[in-house]
Protein backbone atom coordinates (compact mmCIF):
# COMPACT_ATOMS: atom_id res chain seq x y z
CA UNK A 1 0.00 0.00 0.00
CA UNK A 2 1.38 3.47 -0.85
CA UNK A 3 2.28 4.86 2.78
CA UNK A 4 1.63 8.46 2.20
CA UNK A 5 -2.41 7.63 1.28
CA UNK A 6 -4.15 8.58 3.40
CA UNK A 7 -6.15 5.56 3.79
CA UNK A 8 -2.59 4.11 4.80
CA UNK A 9 -1.95 7.16 7.37
CA UNK A 10 -5.40 6.34 9.21
CA UNK A 11 -5.07 2.71 9.36
CA UNK A 12 -1.75 3.49 10.82
CA UNK A 13 -2.94 5.90 13.65
CA UNK A 14 -5.82 3.47 14.54
CA UNK A 15 -3.80 0.52 14.93
CA UNK A 16 -1.11 2.14 17.23
CA UNK A 17 -3.75 3.86 18.75
CA UNK A 18 -5.55 0.85 20.18
CA UNK A 19 -2.07 -1.07 21.00
CA UNK A 20 -1.28 2.05 23.35
CA UNK A 21 -4.82 1.68 24.85
CA UNK A 22 -4.79 -2.34 25.30
CA UNK A 23 -1.39 -2.17 26.88
CA UNK A 24 -2.46 0.56 29.26
CA UNK A 25 -5.66 -0.79 30.55
CA UNK A 26 -3.84 -4.00 31.15
CA UNK A 27 -1.40 -2.46 33.35
CA UNK A 28 -3.40 0.08 35.36
CA UNK A 29 -5.64 -3.51 36.08
CA UNK A 30 -2.95 -4.85 36.75
CA UNK A 31 -1.16 -2.16 38.95
CA UNK A 32 -4.41 -0.91 40.85
CA UNK A 33 -3.96 -3.67 43.85
CA UNK A 34 -0.58 -2.79 44.48
CA UNK A 35 -0.79 1.29 44.23
CA UNK A 36 -3.88 1.07 46.43
CA UNK A 37 -2.48 -1.47 48.95
CA UNK A 38 0.38 1.65 49.15
CA UNK A 39 -1.80 4.31 49.62
CA UNK A 40 -3.56 2.32 52.31
CA UNK A 41 -0.03 1.45 54.42
CA UNK A 42 0.42 5.02 54.15
CA UNK A 43 -2.63 6.71 55.80
CA UNK A 44 -1.97 3.69 58.37
CA UNK A 45 1.71 4.96 59.27
CA UNK A 46 0.54 8.32 59.34
CA UNK A 47 -2.15 7.74 61.47
CA UNK A 48 0.13 5.49 64.00
CA UNK A 49 2.75 8.08 63.90
CA UNK A 50 1.34 10.49 65.95
CA UNK A 51 0.26 8.71 68.61
CA UNK A 52 3.65 7.67 68.92
CA UNK A 53 4.47 5.02 66.84
CA UNK A 54 6.60 5.92 64.25
CA UNK A 55 8.24 3.92 61.52
CA UNK A 56 11.53 3.31 64.19
CA UNK A 57 9.13 1.95 66.85
CA UNK A 58 7.19 -0.72 64.98
CA UNK A 59 10.40 -1.38 62.85
CA UNK A 60 11.70 -2.46 66.86
CA UNK A 61 8.25 -3.80 67.49
CA UNK A 62 8.47 -5.93 64.43
CA UNK A 63 11.96 -7.22 65.22
CA UNK A 64 11.02 -7.79 68.59
CA UNK A 65 8.69 -10.61 66.93
CA UNK A 66 11.32 -11.96 64.86
CA UNK A 67 9.23 -10.31 61.59
CA UNK A 68 9.76 -7.61 59.05
CA UNK A 69 7.37 -4.72 58.58
CA UNK A 70 5.45 -5.05 55.88
CA UNK A 71 1.80 -3.98 54.64
CA UNK A 72 0.60 -6.88 56.90
CA UNK A 73 2.57 -6.66 60.08
CA UNK A 74 1.40 -2.88 60.08
CA UNK A 75 -2.07 -3.38 59.33
CA UNK A 76 -1.92 -5.61 62.07
CA UNK A 77 -0.67 -3.37 64.61
CA UNK A 78 -3.10 -0.69 63.31
CA UNK A 79 -6.01 -3.03 64.09
CA UNK A 80 -4.90 -3.96 67.38
CA UNK A 81 -4.39 -0.62 68.58
CA UNK A 82 -7.17 0.96 67.02
CA UNK A 83 -9.86 -0.99 68.13
CA UNK A 84 -13.00 1.70 67.01
CA UNK A 85 -13.89 3.90 64.18
CA UNK A 86 -16.46 5.96 63.09
CA UNK A 87 -17.67 8.28 60.86
CA UNK A 88 -19.60 11.53 62.48
CA UNK A 89 -22.41 13.45 61.44
CA UNK A 90 -22.33 17.21 62.17
CA UNK A 91 -24.47 16.42 65.63
CA UNK A 92 -21.79 14.27 66.55
CA UNK A 93 -23.72 10.96 66.23
CA UNK A 94 -22.56 8.02 64.22
CA UNK A 95 -23.14 6.86 60.67
CA UNK A 96 -22.85 2.92 60.48
CA UNK A 97 -23.30 3.12 56.90
CA UNK A 98 -20.09 5.03 56.16
CA UNK A 99 -16.44 2.99 56.93
CA UNK A 100 -14.41 5.71 58.32
CA UNK A 101 -11.27 4.27 57.06
CA UNK A 102 -12.51 4.56 53.85
CA UNK A 103 -13.22 8.21 53.76
CA UNK A 104 -11.39 10.14 50.83
CA UNK A 105 -10.78 13.51 52.57
CA UNK A 106 -10.34 15.31 49.81
CA UNK A 107 -13.12 14.77 47.90
CA UNK A 108 -15.08 15.24 51.29
CA UNK A 109 -14.17 18.05 52.23
CA UNK A 110 -15.76 19.48 48.93
CA UNK A 111 -19.06 18.43 49.93
CA UNK A 112 -21.23 20.58 51.93
CA UNK A 113 -20.88 20.51 55.82
CA UNK A 114 -23.96 18.84 56.21
CA UNK A 115 -23.66 16.01 53.63
CA UNK A 116 -19.93 15.63 54.92
CA UNK A 117 -18.85 12.45 57.29
CA UNK A 118 -16.19 13.18 59.75
CA UNK A 119 -13.59 10.33 60.88
CA UNK A 120 -12.36 9.38 64.09
CA UNK A 121 -10.06 6.82 65.05
CA UNK A 122 -10.26 5.70 68.58
CA UNK A 123 -6.57 4.02 69.59
CA UNK A 124 -6.30 2.03 73.51
CA UNK A 125 -2.37 2.11 73.66
CA UNK A 126 -1.46 0.76 77.33
CA UNK A 127 -4.86 1.57 78.98
CA UNK A 128 -4.65 4.97 77.53
CA UNK A 129 -7.30 6.24 75.04
CA UNK A 130 -6.43 8.61 71.86
CA UNK A 131 -8.40 10.18 69.18
CA UNK A 132 -7.09 10.58 65.65
CA UNK A 133 -8.67 12.93 63.40
CA UNK A 134 -7.83 13.83 59.63
CA UNK A 135 -7.30 17.09 58.24
CA UNK A 136 -7.43 18.23 55.19
CA UNK A 137 -7.05 22.11 54.13
CA UNK A 138 -5.27 25.16 51.47
CA UNK A 139 -1.80 25.45 51.96
CA UNK A 140 -0.29 28.11 49.57
CA UNK A 141 0.18 26.49 46.66
CA UNK A 142 -1.66 23.73 47.29
CA UNK A 143 -3.31 21.29 49.33
CA UNK A 144 -2.23 20.16 52.62
CA UNK A 145 -3.50 17.45 55.47
CA UNK A 146 -2.74 15.55 57.95
CA UNK A 147 -3.73 13.79 61.03
CA UNK A 148 -4.02 15.28 64.82
CA UNK A 149 -4.27 12.97 67.83
CA UNK A 150 -5.81 14.17 71.04
CA UNK A 151 -5.26 12.07 74.23
CA UNK A 152 -8.15 10.96 76.59
CA UNK A 153 -9.10 14.67 77.99
CA UNK A 154 -10.15 15.64 74.36
CA UNK A 155 -8.30 18.60 74.49
CA UNK A 156 -4.17 17.69 74.75
CA UNK A 157 -2.20 17.07 71.39
CA UNK A 158 -0.47 13.81 71.88
CA UNK A 159 1.09 14.47 68.11
CA UNK A 160 0.21 15.70 64.55
CA UNK A 161 1.60 14.47 61.47
CA UNK A 162 1.27 16.97 58.34
CA UNK A 163 1.71 16.07 54.50
CA UNK A 164 1.79 18.45 51.54
CA UNK A 165 1.40 18.55 47.54
CA UNK A 166 3.90 21.42 46.50
CA UNK A 167 4.42 23.72 49.14
CA UNK A 168 7.88 25.59 48.93
CA UNK A 169 10.80 22.80 49.54
CA UNK A 170 12.56 24.03 52.79
CA UNK A 171 9.92 26.59 53.86
CA UNK A 172 6.62 25.47 53.58
CA UNK A 173 7.38 21.86 52.83
CA UNK A 174 8.94 21.89 56.44
CA UNK A 175 5.24 21.89 58.28
CA UNK A 176 6.10 17.53 57.44
CA UNK A 177 9.35 18.12 59.33
CA UNK A 178 9.93 16.95 63.11
CA UNK A 179 10.98 19.83 64.68
CA UNK A 180 7.85 21.44 63.24
CA UNK A 181 5.29 18.76 63.96
CA UNK A 182 6.82 17.79 67.57
CA UNK A 183 5.77 21.33 68.86
CA UNK A 184 2.32 20.70 68.87
CA UNK A 185 2.82 17.73 71.57
CA UNK A 186 1.23 19.02 74.77
CA UNK A 187 -0.48 22.11 73.56
CA UNK A 188 -4.39 22.33 74.16
CA UNK A 189 -7.19 23.20 71.85
CA UNK A 190 -9.53 24.59 74.63
CA UNK A 191 -9.18 27.27 76.86
CA UNK A 192 -9.62 26.76 80.51
CA UNK A 193 -13.06 28.00 80.58
CA UNK A 194 -13.60 25.27 78.24
CA UNK A 195 -13.79 27.65 74.71
CA UNK A 196 -12.71 25.57 71.99
CA UNK A 197 -9.32 27.84 70.54
CA UNK A 198 -7.55 25.21 68.12
CA UNK A 199 -3.79 26.22 67.31
CA UNK A 200 -2.51 28.84 65.80
CA UNK A 201 0.71 29.23 64.11
CA UNK A 202 2.29 32.63 65.20
CA UNK A 203 5.14 33.86 63.86
CA UNK A 204 7.03 36.08 66.58
CA UNK A 205 4.58 34.87 69.55
CA UNK A 206 6.41 35.45 73.35
CA UNK A 207 7.29 31.73 73.54
CA UNK A 208 9.80 31.08 70.64
CA UNK A 209 10.98 28.16 72.46
CA UNK A 210 7.09 27.10 73.12
CA UNK A 211 7.10 25.99 76.44
CA UNK A 212 3.98 27.40 77.50
CA UNK A 213 1.77 24.85 76.70
CA UNK A 214 -1.70 26.62 77.51
CA UNK A 215 -1.05 29.39 74.64
CA UNK A 216 -2.63 27.77 71.60
CA UNK A 217 0.36 28.95 69.98
CA UNK A 218 2.99 27.27 68.33
CA UNK A 219 6.13 28.78 66.48
CA UNK A 220 4.84 29.39 62.46
CA UNK A 221 7.80 28.68 60.34
CA UNK A 222 9.61 31.97 58.52
CA UNK A 223 9.42 32.76 55.37
CA UNK A 224 6.08 30.89 54.96
CA UNK A 225 3.45 32.72 56.73
CA UNK A 226 0.74 31.33 53.91
CA UNK A 227 1.49 27.84 54.51
CA UNK A 228 1.67 28.32 58.62
CA UNK A 229 -2.29 30.35 58.07
CA UNK A 230 -3.14 27.29 55.95
CA UNK A 231 -2.18 25.12 58.68
CA UNK A 232 -4.21 27.30 61.89
CA UNK A 233 -7.06 27.30 59.55
CA UNK A 234 -6.69 23.64 58.58
CA UNK A 235 -7.11 22.83 61.92
CA UNK A 236 -9.53 25.22 63.02
CA UNK A 237 -11.93 24.32 60.30
CA UNK A 238 -11.88 20.43 60.86
CA UNK A 239 -11.73 20.36 64.54
CA UNK A 240 -14.66 22.99 65.32
CA UNK A 241 -17.02 19.98 63.14
CA UNK A 242 -16.00 17.58 66.02
CA UNK A 243 -16.97 19.78 68.87
CA UNK A 244 -20.38 17.80 69.27
CA UNK A 245 -18.56 14.54 69.44
CA UNK A 246 -16.33 15.53 72.09
CA UNK A 247 -19.12 17.34 74.16
CA UNK A 248 -21.27 14.11 74.31
CA UNK A 249 -18.41 11.74 74.76
CA UNK A 250 -17.53 14.10 77.85
CA UNK A 251 -21.13 13.86 79.17
CA UNK A 252 -20.57 10.04 79.22
CA UNK B 1 22.38 6.08 4.38
CA UNK B 2 22.87 5.38 8.38
CA UNK B 3 26.58 5.46 8.81
CA UNK B 4 28.32 2.51 10.54
CA UNK B 5 28.28 3.74 14.81
CA UNK B 6 31.15 2.00 16.83
CA UNK B 7 28.61 0.67 19.93
CA UNK B 8 30.98 2.23 22.53
CA UNK B 9 30.63 5.69 21.08
CA UNK B 10 27.13 5.21 21.21
CA UNK B 11 27.11 5.02 24.90
CA UNK B 12 30.29 6.99 25.57
CA UNK B 13 30.02 10.41 23.83
CA UNK B 14 26.32 11.47 25.84
CA UNK B 15 28.35 10.65 28.57
CA UNK B 16 30.84 14.16 27.68
CA UNK B 17 31.34 15.40 24.29
CA UNK B 18 27.48 15.10 23.81
CA UNK B 19 25.83 15.33 26.73
CA UNK B 20 22.22 16.09 26.61
CA UNK B 21 22.17 18.19 29.38
CA UNK B 22 25.20 20.39 29.40
CA UNK B 23 26.46 19.88 25.90
CA UNK B 24 22.86 19.39 23.73
CA UNK B 25 21.04 21.55 26.33
CA UNK B 26 17.79 19.48 26.66
CA UNK B 27 15.97 18.40 29.62
CA UNK B 28 17.44 21.44 31.72
CA UNK B 29 14.10 21.72 33.50
CA UNK B 30 13.57 18.19 34.94
CA UNK B 31 17.11 18.21 35.90
CA UNK B 32 16.26 21.66 38.43
CA UNK B 33 13.35 20.55 39.73
CA UNK B 34 14.15 17.25 41.17
CA UNK B 35 18.16 16.91 42.08
CA UNK B 36 17.21 18.35 45.84
CA UNK B 37 17.70 14.85 46.84
CA UNK B 38 19.79 11.97 45.56
CA UNK B 39 17.31 9.15 45.52
CA UNK B 40 14.66 10.76 43.24
CA UNK B 41 17.39 12.17 41.04
CA UNK B 42 18.38 8.38 40.28
CA UNK B 43 15.37 7.04 39.98
CA UNK B 44 14.12 9.95 37.14
CA UNK B 45 17.67 8.94 35.73
CA UNK B 46 16.89 5.93 35.34
CA UNK B 47 13.22 5.84 34.58
CA UNK B 48 14.02 8.67 31.39
CA UNK B 49 16.78 6.11 30.59
CA UNK B 50 14.36 3.28 30.18
CA UNK B 51 12.08 5.47 28.45
CA UNK B 52 14.03 6.89 25.99
CA UNK B 53 16.12 3.70 25.15
CA UNK B 54 12.78 1.57 24.61
CA UNK B 55 10.91 4.16 22.87
CA UNK B 56 14.25 4.62 20.63
CA UNK B 57 13.72 1.04 20.09
CA UNK B 58 9.99 1.16 19.35
CA UNK B 59 10.13 3.82 16.49
CA UNK B 60 13.86 2.13 14.94
CA UNK B 61 11.37 -0.60 14.39
CA UNK B 62 8.52 1.17 12.89
CA UNK B 63 10.51 3.64 11.51
CA UNK B 64 10.12 2.07 8.01
CA UNK B 65 6.21 2.05 8.32
CA UNK B 66 5.35 5.07 10.04
CA UNK B 67 3.66 7.85 7.42
CA UNK B 68 5.64 10.53 7.58
CA UNK B 69 2.86 13.12 8.12
CA UNK B 70 2.15 11.94 11.34
CA UNK B 71 6.00 10.96 12.83
CA UNK B 72 5.58 13.21 15.36
CA UNK B 73 2.21 12.47 16.73
CA UNK B 74 3.45 8.99 16.60
CA UNK B 75 6.45 9.29 18.65
CA UNK B 76 4.69 11.19 20.91
CA UNK B 77 2.02 8.85 21.47
CA UNK B 78 5.24 6.01 21.86
CA UNK B 79 6.95 7.92 24.42
CA UNK B 80 3.21 8.62 26.37
CA UNK B 81 2.72 4.80 27.18
CA UNK B 82 6.13 4.55 28.33
CA UNK B 83 5.91 7.23 30.72
CA UNK B 84 2.89 6.31 31.54
CA UNK B 85 3.53 2.67 32.09
CA UNK B 86 6.86 3.96 34.65
CA UNK B 87 4.43 6.51 36.25
CA UNK B 88 2.06 3.46 37.29
CA UNK B 89 5.22 0.95 37.84
CA UNK B 90 6.54 3.59 40.12
CA UNK B 91 3.42 4.29 42.47
CA UNK B 92 2.94 0.45 42.60
CA UNK B 93 6.33 -0.03 43.56
CA UNK B 94 8.21 2.84 44.93
CA UNK B 95 5.64 4.92 46.62
CA UNK B 96 7.49 7.14 48.45
CA UNK B 97 9.96 8.01 45.86
CA UNK B 98 7.09 8.49 43.25
CA UNK B 99 5.19 10.91 45.52
CA UNK B 100 8.46 12.97 45.55
CA UNK B 101 8.94 12.94 41.63
CA UNK B 102 5.09 14.09 41.42
CA UNK B 103 4.82 15.64 38.08
CA UNK B 104 8.52 14.70 36.93
CA UNK B 105 7.62 11.71 35.79
CA UNK B 106 4.50 12.42 33.98
CA UNK B 107 6.66 15.49 32.77
CA UNK B 108 9.43 12.92 30.82
CA UNK B 109 7.00 12.67 28.04
CA UNK B 110 7.74 16.79 26.91
CA UNK B 111 11.71 15.66 28.12
CA UNK B 112 13.59 17.46 25.09
CA UNK B 113 16.12 14.43 25.39
CA UNK B 114 13.32 11.72 24.47
CA UNK B 115 11.91 13.59 21.30
CA UNK B 116 15.61 14.30 20.25
CA UNK B 117 16.55 11.51 20.23
CA UNK B 118 13.70 9.50 18.46
CA UNK B 119 13.97 12.64 15.49
CA UNK B 120 17.83 12.74 15.47
CA UNK B 121 18.91 9.07 15.95
CA UNK B 122 16.09 6.56 16.16
CA UNK B 123 14.46 7.38 12.93
CA UNK B 124 17.46 6.46 10.79
CA UNK B 125 18.88 4.09 12.86
CA UNK B 126 18.98 0.21 13.39
CA UNK B 127 17.01 -1.09 16.74
CA UNK B 128 20.17 -2.06 18.10
CA UNK B 129 21.87 1.53 17.84
CA UNK B 130 18.97 3.25 19.05
CA UNK B 131 18.66 1.57 22.19
CA UNK B 132 22.28 2.07 22.80
CA UNK B 133 21.76 5.63 21.59
CA UNK B 134 18.91 5.63 24.50
CA UNK B 135 21.00 4.08 27.09
CA UNK B 136 23.71 6.46 26.43
CA UNK B 137 21.87 9.89 26.54
CA UNK B 138 20.05 8.74 29.52
CA UNK B 139 22.99 8.17 31.58
CA UNK B 140 24.68 11.10 30.21
CA UNK B 141 21.20 13.11 31.40
CA UNK B 142 21.32 11.10 35.00
CA UNK B 143 25.20 11.38 35.26
CA UNK B 144 24.34 15.42 35.41
CA UNK B 145 21.03 14.72 37.64
CA UNK B 146 23.08 12.89 40.01
CA UNK B 147 26.53 15.05 40.59
CA UNK B 148 24.01 18.25 40.86
CA UNK B 149 21.91 16.10 43.50
CA UNK B 150 24.86 15.15 45.41
CA UNK B 151 25.92 18.71 46.13
CA UNK B 152 22.36 19.99 46.63
CA UNK B 153 21.61 17.56 49.26
CA UNK B 154 24.96 17.68 50.68
CA UNK B 155 24.93 21.08 50.84
CA UNK B 156 21.10 21.81 51.45
CA UNK B 157 20.42 19.27 53.90
CA UNK B 158 23.67 17.92 54.82
CA UNK B 159 22.29 14.68 54.12
CA UNK B 160 23.07 11.81 51.56
CA UNK B 161 20.33 9.10 50.41
CA UNK B 162 18.66 11.01 53.79
CA UNK B 163 21.45 9.64 56.00
CA UNK B 164 22.98 12.53 57.64
CA UNK B 165 26.61 12.95 56.62
CA UNK B 166 27.84 16.34 57.80
CA UNK B 167 28.77 15.47 61.61
CA UNK B 168 26.86 17.34 64.77
CA UNK B 169 29.86 19.24 66.32
CA UNK B 170 30.36 21.45 62.61
CA UNK B 171 26.66 22.37 63.35
CA UNK B 172 27.96 22.94 67.17
CA UNK B 173 30.87 25.63 65.95
CA UNK B 174 28.22 27.70 63.52
CA UNK B 175 28.21 25.42 60.44
CA UNK B 176 24.50 25.90 58.54
CA UNK B 177 22.37 23.89 55.98
CA UNK B 178 22.51 26.54 53.06
CA UNK B 179 18.42 26.85 52.43
CA UNK B 180 19.38 28.32 49.17
CA UNK B 181 20.75 24.86 47.33
CA UNK B 182 17.17 23.47 47.66
CA UNK B 183 15.76 25.95 45.58
CA UNK B 184 15.89 25.78 41.66
CA UNK B 185 17.62 28.79 41.09
CA UNK B 186 20.59 27.09 42.74
CA UNK B 187 20.29 24.13 40.47
CA UNK B 188 20.64 25.93 37.84
CA UNK B 189 23.95 27.74 38.89
CA UNK B 190 25.22 24.45 40.07
CA UNK B 191 24.23 23.34 36.18
CA UNK B 192 26.35 26.42 34.96
CA UNK B 193 29.08 25.37 37.46
CA UNK B 194 29.15 21.84 36.10
CA UNK B 195 29.22 23.12 32.31
CA UNK B 196 31.58 25.46 33.57
CA UNK B 197 34.29 22.77 34.92
CA UNK B 198 33.48 20.04 31.69
CA UNK B 199 34.55 22.92 29.19
CA UNK B 200 37.75 23.97 30.89
CA UNK B 201 38.30 20.41 30.94
CA UNK B 202 37.50 19.36 27.31
CA UNK B 203 38.05 23.00 25.66
CA UNK B 204 37.00 21.34 22.45
CA UNK B 205 33.75 21.41 23.81
CA UNK B 206 34.02 25.69 23.46
CA UNK B 207 32.45 27.01 20.53
CA UNK B 208 34.95 29.15 18.15
CA UNK B 209 34.35 32.69 17.47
Amino acid sequence: MDRNSNLYTILFAAVVVTVSAILLSLAVMFLKPAQEQNVRQEKMTDILYTIGLDKEALNQKAKSEGLKLNYQQIEKYFNTYFTEQYALKTDGSVDNNVNAFDINMKAEVKKPVDAQRFPIFIATVDGQKYYVIPLYGKGLWDDIWGYIALEGDLNTVKGVKFGHKGETPGLGAEITKKWFENQFKGEKIYDKDGTFRGITLLKGNKDPENKDKEDHEVDAISGSTLTSNGVTNMLQERLKHYIPFFDKMRKK
Amino acid sequence: MAKKHKWQDLIKDPLNENNPITVQVLGICSALAITVKLMPAIVMSLSVMVVVALSNVIVSLLRNYIPNRIRIIVQLLVVATLVILVDQILKAYAYDVSKELSVFVGLIITNCIVMGRLEAFALANKPWDSFLDGIGNGAGYGLVLIIVAFFRELLGSGTLFDHKVIPQWLYDHGYVNNAMMLLPAMALITVGIFIWVQRSMFPQLTEKE
